[in-house]
């Protein structure tokens, strides 16, 4: 059985016509050709395919696309700015070094930003048990650990900014 | 240094921006115009005949395309999986090499064997349709592990691997070995199991097969740490495949750890079957796919003894090991257990005389080889354990006994008594760094304050010592190995200055693009924007052997300088030309080439835009272009070594351990990139501390049905597991024998830290008499331990 599914991603208003059970992973990878979104264990455990569903972090491997009917979502290619400026936590992993194959990092990067919108002042403690549900085998968590801190920080910093204009 | 972006920065990443913006290209990310999918059928059984096959349902199903089986295969004449190494038994007769087939024939030997793969329109259909192959099997006795292996009565995994044995090896003087018990005034004894781990690289493998009918070329698009070599033993061995007919691309790969070196099924299977459907064939792994197909890793069971004169000198150390070669020779397993094992049994020690003896075994268990470390984490486990219990037996601080037998620095160069010769290494200064790091002479204060609390209070220390960079190749040939094992680079300076560099070695996570750009920076005084890497593709790069064994910058960073020395000559000429100087009176800097005493020069940009454009070389004796090739044979392996020390906390109500402290000190030579060097070491160590506390594969001894199959039962290191980490290097000792001094850094982590953390887990349980436990120190093999070993408790 087939349905149709519309949602925004990206900013950007899509609609396509799915097999019911199409999860949200593959509706963005298969059927938009967002393979930023990438699929590392077929148990729910991993996180490499966390995604933004209007604004709170989910694991699009085990949500389905009709689920996400007529949300809001956002994949790690809808996370830098319009002009490529990259998301302060993107940037943060960059200069801690949070990243070594990549695999795991835009899942990292999407529940890194969902942690840090829920605790905006996060501590190692809270950061470490707030990225429980994405495995990373190869940075140790160690740098990840400081590039979450670091952008938690730098989110902190560019909110206030205009604060601090006015 | 004279360049920011040069030897020895912390440049930030160059490949990061990909990564973190979605645009890395794994192989699923890729798509092709008519591609179909595959899902393979595999069995369920760990032993059984396949008695017939009927595609039938599954061909009626929606979208299917083809179910092609063994049967297929072996009609297209398709060969067996190679195995890359050969080892001999002590009476000299070769390894039992039984055939591998992609696609089993008439018997599988473990859960995960695939039998058939079914191809369809899309990655539902083909998995729906699997489900519909009907496979007669009759179900054999299985063997589930490599004790059950050597039992008599076992069941025998092939039948012409008599006693389920592939090679029973041995190494070292056991005379002399023997004499020195003889004479020993006290004798440490262990029995220990190194687990099998899951390798478990976040990326699942993927194969994308491609045939061009008008051509005849085929095209593997894999994830692979070593395209080269996949192109060889699947071009020359598998599909019969001409080279210049065989693109073999690995591009952006999720991480490797050793599984993704391997020749596989899979990659065989989807190439010749695009040929056989005429369009490209596409399968990637589910989790559960990888935990019963990945090569997996250690597997070990063995019995130590050191022998020790009066005052703890060691006198001799003798090693039996029982290794698990799985179901089928994966394409390195053999010399894992032998020469990445074995010849590290000396560790950072002058013990003068080793005698190590390994059987090798099939089992009805998924193949294992390499896995981070490979044989080297099973060396330094087993010594370093040895060595706190010859502590317990002489009463001697734990890093007292190490000091004593340490190799000195200045003994250096020295040749083990199991075959290998280290360059350099000064392990006391190792040690005297790391100390300080965890306070040691606070350690048995902090110990009581623990127990204060109600908390037993643990510090384990594990120093090691491993072989990097498989070398050289005449002597890896004359223990096995089929291939020499060097590396190839390319450098080639485009007309308007810019650089392009081919590599043999391959990135999945390591950081090449940065750390190789940075080796040209610094060299030709080149801006790093301006100095492209490329690599892990078999039509662009000359050739590679791939990265693995922490070779790619001692041997593949070789091979670049090796390619930019001749670069740096012919551009010394092109300058003696230019400048109409004598090419003896050209002196080279930072990529300027001056007539020495004058104030006349050259960059390296505009020497090569002559390079491209000229009018008036000497056609005798300077051609055109500025495009050079080398290939670097190293002369001996490389030796990182160091010292990790872990304090950990035990509530021995839960038995669950808390690592309080984890210092890593390391010798790596010389660094070109200190952030990416230390995320190595952080990586390899959570690798090590996974297998100490957490990571366990276990498959049912007598079914052989794989009991951990998921990251619901597997248990993966995360965030909140493990500590952040105390890490220092030191410059002191840069490798002897390559160009840039350098040693490996990819494993080190791996290797130390799962000692480390069991001698601290030991130590914390050593009130309650416990000498030893296997790993993985679970909380309920903790509480279960201290139980057993409190009476009181016990009788509860």
């Amino acid at each position: 059985m087939s349905c149709t599914v519309s949602m925004t991603v990206n900013g950007k208003t899509v609609s396509r016509e799915v097999e019911e059970r199409t999860l949200l992973v593959a509706f963005l990878r298969e059927h938009l050709g967002l393979t930023g979104t990438h699929v590392g264990c077929d148990t729910s455990q991993c996180g490499a395919c966390v995604v933004h569903v209007d604004g709170r972090s989910v694991k699009s491997c085990t949500t389905l696309a009709i689920q996400a009917d007529g949300a809001t979502v956002t994949t790690i290619e809808g996370l830098a700015a319009a002009d490529g400026t990259l998301h302060p936590m993107q940037a943060a992993f960059r200069e801690h070094h949070g990243l070594q194959c990549g695999f795991c990092t835009p899942g990292m990067v999407m529940s890194a930003v969902d942690l840090v919108r829920e605790n905006p002042n996060p501590t190692e403690a809270d950061i470490r048990e707030g990225l429980e549900g994405n495995i990373c085998r190869c940075t140790g968590y160690h740098n990840i650990v400081k590039a979450v801190k670091a952008g938690a920080d730098a989110m902190q910093g560019a909110q206030a900014a205009p604060v601090a204009a006015e | 240094m004279a360049n920011p972006n040069g030897i020895g920065a912390s440049v930030r990443r160059r490949e990061d921006q990909r990564f973190l913006t979605g645009r890395g290209n794994y192989t699923d990310d890729f798509k092709r115009p008519n591609m179909t999918h595959a899902v393979h059928v595999r069995s369920p059984y760990a032993h059984a005949r396949v008695l017939g096959i009927d595609p039938a349902d599954a061909l009626a199903m929606p979208g299917v395309v083809a179910v092609l089986t063994g049967a297929d295969m072996e009609a297209d004449k398709v060969g067996s999986l190679p195995c890359g190494w050969q080892i001999h038994s002590k009476d000299g007769s070769p390894m039992k090499e039984p055939p591998h087939y992609p696609l089993a024939r008439d018997r599988v030997r473990y859960v995960g064997d695939a039998v058939a793969v079914v191809i369809a329109e899309t990655r539902e259909q083909a998995r729906d349709a699997a489900e519909m192959v009907v496979v007669d099997y009759e179900e054999l006795p299985a063997v589930g592990s490599s004790t059950r292996a050597i039992d008599g009565a076992a069941t025998l995994v092939h039948d012409d691997a008599p006693g389920n044995v592939c090679y029973d090896w041995h190494l070292g003087d056991k005379a002399a070995v023997d004499a020195a018990f003889a004479q020993a005034a006290h004798v440490a004894r262990i029995d220990l199991v190194n687990q099998r781990l899951v390798p478990n690289a976040m990326e699942p493998r993927a194969a994308l097969g491609e045939y061009d009918a008008s051509s005849g070329e085929y095209t593997l698009t894999t994830t692979s740490q070593n395209p080269h070599v996949i192109r060889l033993l699947m071009g020359a061995f598998v599909l019969g495949i001409p080279e210049h007919k065989l693109r073999v691309v690995a591009p952006d790969v999720g991480g490797g750890f050793g599984s993704k070196i391997f020749h596989y099924g899979e990659e065989a299977v989807v190439t010749w079957a695009a040929r056989k459907i005429g369009r490209p064939v596409k399968w990637t792994a589910d989790r559960s796919e990888s935990f019963l197909t990945d090569a997996h890793g250690r597997d070990h069971v063995s019995h130590a003894e050191m022998a020790m004169d009066a005052d703890g000198n060691f006198l001799a150390l003798r090693v039996s090991t029982l290794a698990n070669m799985g179901a089928y020779l994966s394409t390195f397993a053999p010399s894992i257990p032998t020469y990445l094992y074995a010849t590290l049994l000396a560790g950072q020690y002058k013990t003068p005389a080793i005698y190590a003896e390994v059987k090798a075994v099939f089992t009805n268990t998924s193949p294992v080889d390499a896995y981070r470390g490979a044989g080297r984490p099973e060396a330094c486990y087993l010594i370093e354990r040895l060595v706190d219990v010859a502590a317990g037996v002489m009463g001697m601080d734990k890093t007292e006994i190490r000091r004593r037998n340490f190799v000195p620095a200045d003994a250096m160069p020295y040749q083990t008594p199991v075959a290998l010769q280290y360059d350099t290494g000064d392990f006391a200064k190792n040690l005297d760094i790391a100390l300080p790091l965890v306070d040691y002479p606070g350690f048995q204060q902090r110990r009581a304050e623990s127990k204060a609390r109600g908390k037993l209070r643990g510090i384990g220390f594990a120093t090691y010592i491993e072989a990097c960079g498989i070398a050289p190749s005449n002597v890896a040939g004359a223990l096995g190995a089929r291939a020499g094992l060097y590396e190839c680079a390319e450098v080639r300076f485009h007309p308007t200055g810019s650089v392009t560099v081919f590599t043999g070695s391959h990135s999945h996570g390591q950081g090449h693009e940065t750390t190789f750009a940075q080796i040209v920076a610094e060299r030709f005084g080149v801006p790093i924007e301006n100095v492209e890497i490329v690599h892990g593709d078999t039509n662009k790069i000359p050739f590679g052997m791939g990265t693995y064994g922490s070779r790619s910058l001692a041997v593949g960073g070789s091979a670049l300088v090796k390619a930019m020395d001749k670069v740096e000559r012919k551009a010394k000429k092109i300058a003696a030309h230019m400048l109409e100087a004598a090419e003896t009176d050209i002196e080279v800097k930072d990529g300027r080439f001056t007539v020495a005493g004058t104030d006349k020069s050259l960059g390296i940009g505009d020497i090569a835009l002559q390079a491209y454009v000229p009018h008036n070389f000497p056609l005798d004796e300077l051609e055109p272009g500025l495009d050079e090739q080398a290939f670097y044979d190293p002369k001996n392996f490389t030796y990182p070594n160091g010292c990790h020390v872990c304090e950990l906390e035990i509530d021995p109500d839960t038995g669950v351990t808390t690592i309080v402290n984890f210092a890593a000190v390391d010798d790596f030579g010389n660094v070109i990139n200190p952030l990416i060097v230390e995320g190595q070491v952080h990586g390899g160590l959570v690798q090590g501390i996974g297998q100490a506390l957490y990571e366990n594969c276990v498959y049912d001894e007598e079914s052989g049905q794989l009991v951990t199959g998921s990251y619901m039962d597997y248990c993966m290191p995360r965030a909140d597991d493990v500590p952040s980490f105390t890490v220092r290097y030191h410059e002191d000792q840069p490798c002897t024998h390559n160009p840039l001094g350098v040693k490996g850094c990819g494993e080190a982590g791996t290797i130390g830290a799962a000692a480390a953390v069991m001698n601290a887990v030991v130590d914390a349980l050593s009130d309650y008499g416990i000498t030893h436990m296997d790993m993985p120190a679970t909380p309920e093999k903790v509480w279960r331990t201290i139980r057993d070993a409190t009476p009181a408790l016990a009788a509860e």
